[in-house]
């Protein structure tokens, strides 16, 4: 009766219904991975050294170009704006800090999880809807090899891997692109520019980055995995959970970075 | 447990949603028998090997395999016992990243100790089996509609498990490789006492290979008998089924009219 007169309301309550499952799905398929990793074994289904390598490799190392390519577009860019800034307090010699301290702790690992989300996210969702699409996943599991540990742990394990050296590359390339940068706009060495970061840079600083982009890594790897999971209707299907994948990993990156940024730096 | 039949299933019920889809089935199958399913679309044939594979939780009843009853195993038990069934879907359902070799290896180097050139032989005896020599290094999607069928054959005897499970194993097949294929699972249980399940439409493959045949319809077993006594059934919608007649069903005017306009 209700639900007739206030169809919207039925829709609202339907749609976080749904968003209650889907959180639930998501928690229940981490402790599935955390207990295939940790206790496979006991039932003879070890997670298999190679499939996480060769995860690594697609999610990390097959990503360094495209990595490294942004990475120095952040770099030289924040070394522009952040020379502008600074020259209307005639503060340039800051320019270090002013480079530094914003790509370790936020453009880092920010660039690195959005190409990840986009790059690896999209590919696991679309991976595995197919998967799914075509029985490979009843596949698996009447042959009693678990989905979770032989498709999710993998590449849940290599992201939370390959993650922190990723956004540790990434904050290489920046600064040193930024330090070509500044040596050509202010005529000063690009080592003195080097030698200044740590001194302005603290260790915390950095871990602060690389511990974010652990959270960045799980998520994007559960997102990735259970909109590939829940994918039906074909290949539209398909092409709809992987775009999905993506926004709802970007989004998740974006306000877990807010968040953290509130808890850890307050 | 040696004793027990491959298959019983007591008083299955199933549900989509409201919808009710198996009524009370109850089916018992001996080991060393192949039982083919057969039964119009819609008749929930698919559901039911669904249920029967563990991949459907039933609303109410018990489906046991080799004695064990796979609603109430706890995940070891029944990651053992799954090693012991094999199961060739309709669409193949190999993976698509694999080779046809590694998808036939796959399950001998999860559950064996073999050493990978054993695994490397079985694989390509398996291949041999179903005449697929030589295309072990194809991707699935190099392969025609028929080869990805006898390459899923192929891993689902991989392991020589006690129960086979094939859904529709002959269609889309040519007829000389339709009937090797029924001739493998004749030998399968003639050597090996493997017990087998078989999901067909095919009238000439069934009456070729079944030991018994179950008939569904609207989600009721209709008979469960030898071939000779199905044959010989009286039942109007078996002989309709059997000689390819659509079964004619009387539609009240008011209603088909109101499904005309959408009401």
């Amino acid at each position: 009766m209700l639900a007739k007169l206030f169809p919207w309301l039925e829709k609202l309550g339907r749609r976080a219904a749904d968003g209650v499952a889907e959180v639930g799905f998501a928690t229940t398929l981490l402790g599935e991975s955390f207990y295939w990793l940790f206790s496979g074994h006991r039932r003879h289904q070890a997670v298999h050294l190679h499939q996480v390598i060769q995860q690594c490799m697609e999610i990390g190392i097959y990503a360094l170009p495209i990595i490294s390519i942004l990475s120095a577009a952040i770099g030289l860019m924040l070394a522009i704006q952040g020379l502008y800034t600074l020259g209307i307090f005639g503060a340039q010699s800051y320019i270090p800090l002013g480079v530094g301290l914003p790509v370790v702790r936020e453009f880092s690992p920010l660039i690195t999880g959005i190409l990840v989300a986009g790059r690896s996210g999209s590919a696991l969702a679309a991976r595995l809807g197919t998967m799914q699409i075509n029985q490979e996943i009843d596949a698996l599991t009447v042959m009693g090899i678990s989905p979770v540990r032989f498709l999710v742990v993998p590449p849940v394990l290599a992201m939370v891997i390959m993650m922190p050296l990723l956004v540790m590359w990434s904050n290489i390339v920046s600064i040193s692109a930024a330090a070509f940068y500044v040596s050509f706009d202010l005529g000063v060495s690009v080592q003195s520019f080097l030698r200044a970061i740590p001194y302005y840079l603290k260790v915390d600083d950095v871990l602060h980055g690389l511990g974010k982009s652990m959270f960045f890594a799980v998520l994007i790897a559960i997102i990735g995995v259970i909109n590939g999971l829940m994918v039906k209707g074909g290949a539209e299907g398909v092409g709809r959970m992987t775009t999905r994948a993506v926004v709802h990993s970007i989004s998740a990156i974006v306000l877990t970075d807010m968040i953290f940024a509130f808890i850890v730096t307050r | 447990m040696s004793n027990s039949p491959a298959i019983v299933v007591r008083n299955l019920n199933t549900y989509y949603g409201d919808r009710h889809i198996l009524h009370d089935v109850n089916l018992t199958m001996e080991r060393g028998e192949i039982l083919v399913i057969m039964g119009g679309s819609g008749s929930g044939k698919t559901t039911f090997l669904n249920h029967l594979l563990g991949l459907l939780t039933p609303r109410s009843g018990d489906v046991e395999l080799l004695g064990k009853n796979i609603n109430r195993l706890n995940p070891l038990e029944m990651q053992n016992l799954r090693t012991q069934t094999g199961v060739a879907f309709q669409s193949g359902a190999l993976f698509s990243s694999m080779t046809v070799a590694e998808n036939i290896a796959l399950p001998l180097e999860e559950y064996t100790d073999l050493d990978p050139q054993t695994i490397a032989i079985i694989t390509r005896l398996k291949l041999e089996v179903v005449s697929l020599a030589g295309f072990g290094g194809l991707m699935p999607a190099e392969l025609s509609g028929g080869m990805i069928k006898r390459a899923a054959l192929a891993r689902a005897i991989a392991t020589d498990p006690h129960i086979l499970f094939c859904d529709e194993p002959s269609a889309g097949l040519d007829p000389v490789v339709a009937s090797g294929i029924d001739d493998l699972l004749l030998k399968l249980r003639d050597a090996l006492g493997m017990s087998i399940v078989v999901v067909t439409h095919d009238l000439d493959s069934t009456f070729k290979i079944a030991d018994r045949i179950c008939i569904l319809d609207k989600g009721r077993i209709l008979a469960h008998d030898t071939p000779a006594v199905i044959r010989q059934s009286s039942d109007e919608r078996i002989q309709d089924l059997l000689n390819r007649r659509q079964h004619e069903t009387r539609v009240d005017p008011t209603t088909y009219l109101s499904r005309l306009l959408g009401r």
